[in-house]
């Protein structure tokens, strides 16, 4: 295998610059170690990272993500603007999931249900309750849960803060690196090779691409089962502040919020999104904003006269069992695995990325990473 | 293409300008300054300084402000704008109300 130039040698290299891998690169670059982080586009965290909906949503996680969640609330959330010297835009004004039928009422009281079991503060409202909460919600609503604590946060600023603030603590970053694989030197995780010849080493090496981790995982004969899945969003022209809760639906047809520069930020799907063609310039499908307004309309009238200015798609990584792997590979040492997100990633983002410097660094971690694990994954028979 | 792939290089501190007050983007209302700083902080192409700054964001999507922006990337890093990367346009191509592009299914 090729030398390495000095310069291409860290504490730790990352692979991914999304808002895991630059989380991850923020914390260890504070705890003084050195990092690489290398990213396959020309732009940093051009990824689902800054193309989500912005949730910091706890309601709805399942048990084992919830806990990740609640800690980022708690702990890492309110202070992540004054940490990273950016306004990251985080409102924590509650979340709203609605519901206009019997049938969603029962969806929304399991996922109460749920929550409350991992001492969350979730509860069912009624229409009229949830109507003064948000005063432009539609009659037809007839319940909500309800979680106080939920909020958002802006995507582009986090991602890329993060970014700015490792940048500044002296991680290098690099794009335009197509990562091919990993190698081993004595059974260990050591390098990282690119398409275009480059070779990089580090003590550890943190996957954090994404979809694109499953290849070069499979390369050292480790598989995650995910996929790719398309998933859009769309932007109306500013208003006045209306409200700033984050809102989601029973029915899941629309989630989103009204951002701070005024802009209502909405998320959706059609239907049509698992099946859509994979293509790198992330487009949007003919079908998804238009169902996506149907559903907007539907619980806020008001907006409908609101001009949208932009939409735009993203992929997550959706995993098998619809929660990350956060996970050491014991079978090669070294090697730390953070990807299979499944459209959920960004909420947990700062507890992620704490938890895998804590994991580089060979300290205990601060949340139980075990459900997270590669290797949990079991066939049906 | 990004022509400048690592982005550890060495720019020196962000010192202020005379002409930095000047709004570049309109829609946003984005001044010079900021986007210089901007590109300081290590935002290095023409998205990068969108997404951090909201450049290019507004009503009109960037049709006044991206030529200018990429020229204040490429003076500062010492490139061609050519090479401060490419603006994808999404649709609509215009702004468009909410309830009129709910309504392409017949009937409803
Ligand atoms: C439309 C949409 C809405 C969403 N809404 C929410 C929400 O409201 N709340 C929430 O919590 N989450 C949401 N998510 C999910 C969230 O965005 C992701 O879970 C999160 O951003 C994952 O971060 P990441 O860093 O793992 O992934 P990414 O942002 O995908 O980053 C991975 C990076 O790795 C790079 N890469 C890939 N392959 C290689 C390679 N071979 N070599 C080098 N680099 C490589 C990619 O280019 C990319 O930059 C949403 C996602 C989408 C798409």
């Amino acid at each position: 295998m090729a030398s390495v130039n000095i310069k291409n040698k860290a504490d730790i290299v990352i692979i991914g610059s999304g808002v895991i891998g630059n989380a991850a690169a923020y914390y260890l670059s504070k705890a003084g170690k050195k990092v690489i982080v290398l990213e396959k586009e020309d732009n940093i965290g051009d990824g689902g990272s800054t193309r989500n909906g912005g949730g910091v949503r706890q309601s709805g996680r399942h048990p084992a993500e919830l806990k990740l969640a609640m800690y980022a609330v708690k702990n890492l959330w309110p202070n992540l603007s004054e940490e990273l010297g950016e306004d990251v835009e985080y409102y924590q004004e509650g979340n709203l999931r609605l519901g206009k039928t019997k049938e969603h009422l029962k969806i929304l009281e399991e996922i109460v249900e749920s929550g409350k079991k991992g001492g969350l503060d979730l509860g069912m409202i009624s229409g009229e309750e949830a109507r003064e909460i948000n005063p432009y919600l539609s009659d037809e609503v007839i319940g909500a849960s309800w979680c106080p604590t939920d909020g958002h946060a802006n995507p582009l600023k986090v991602t890329l803060s993060y970014y700015k603030k490792a940048r500044e603590l002296g991680a290098r970053f690099i794009t335009a690196q197509n990562v091919k694989r990993i190698g081993k030197v004595r059974g260990s995780a050591r390098k990282v090779i690119t398409k275009n010849g480059s070779v990089f080493e580090g003590d550890k090496i943190i996957l954090a691409a994404g979809y694109g981790s499953r290849s070069i995982a499979q390369k050292i004969g480790i598989d995650i089962p995910m996929k790719q899945v398309l998933l859009e969003v769309l932007v109306t022209e500013p208003r006045p502040p209306m409200f700033y809760q984050m809102l989601g639906t029973a029915a899941a047809d629309f989630y989103g919020h009204q951002s701070k520069h005024g802009s209502f930020v909405f998320g959706g799907t059609s239907g049509m999104d698992a099946y859509a063609v994979e293509d790198e310039n992330n487009p949007t499908l003919s079908k998804t904003a238009p169902s996506i307004c149907r559903g907007i309309i539907k619980y806020f009238p008001v907006l409908q006269d609101l001009n949208i200015i932009r939409t735009w798609g993203g992929y997550i990584d959706d995993c098998t069992d619809h929660i990350p792997v956060i996970s050491n590979v014991e079978e090669v040492p070294g090697l730390i695995i953070a990807c299979a997100f499944s459209g959920h990633g960004f909420g947990i983002s700062p507890a992620v990325g704490l938890l895998l410097s804590e994991m580089a660094l060979e300290k205990k971690t601060t949340l139980d990473i075990k459900p997270f694990h590669y290797d949990r994954f079991k066939t049906k028979i | 293409m990004a022509k400048i792939s690592d982005r550890s290089i060495n720019l020196g501190s962000f010192i202020k300008r005379e002409d930095d007050s000047i709004v570049i983007c309109r829609c946003e209302e984005i001044t010079k300054g900021e986007i210089r700083e901007a590109i300081y902080a290590g935002m290095f192409t023409f998205q990068e300084v969108k997404k951090f700054l909201r450049t290019g964001m507004g009503l009109c999507q960037g049709q006044t402000c991206e030529k200018l922006v990429k020229n204040i990337i490429a003076e500062e890093l010492n490139i061609s704008p050519l090479e401060t990367g490419a603006a994808k346009g999404r649709a609509p191509m215009r702004p468009i109300p909410m309830r009129i592009l709910a309504n392409d299914k017949e009937g409803s």
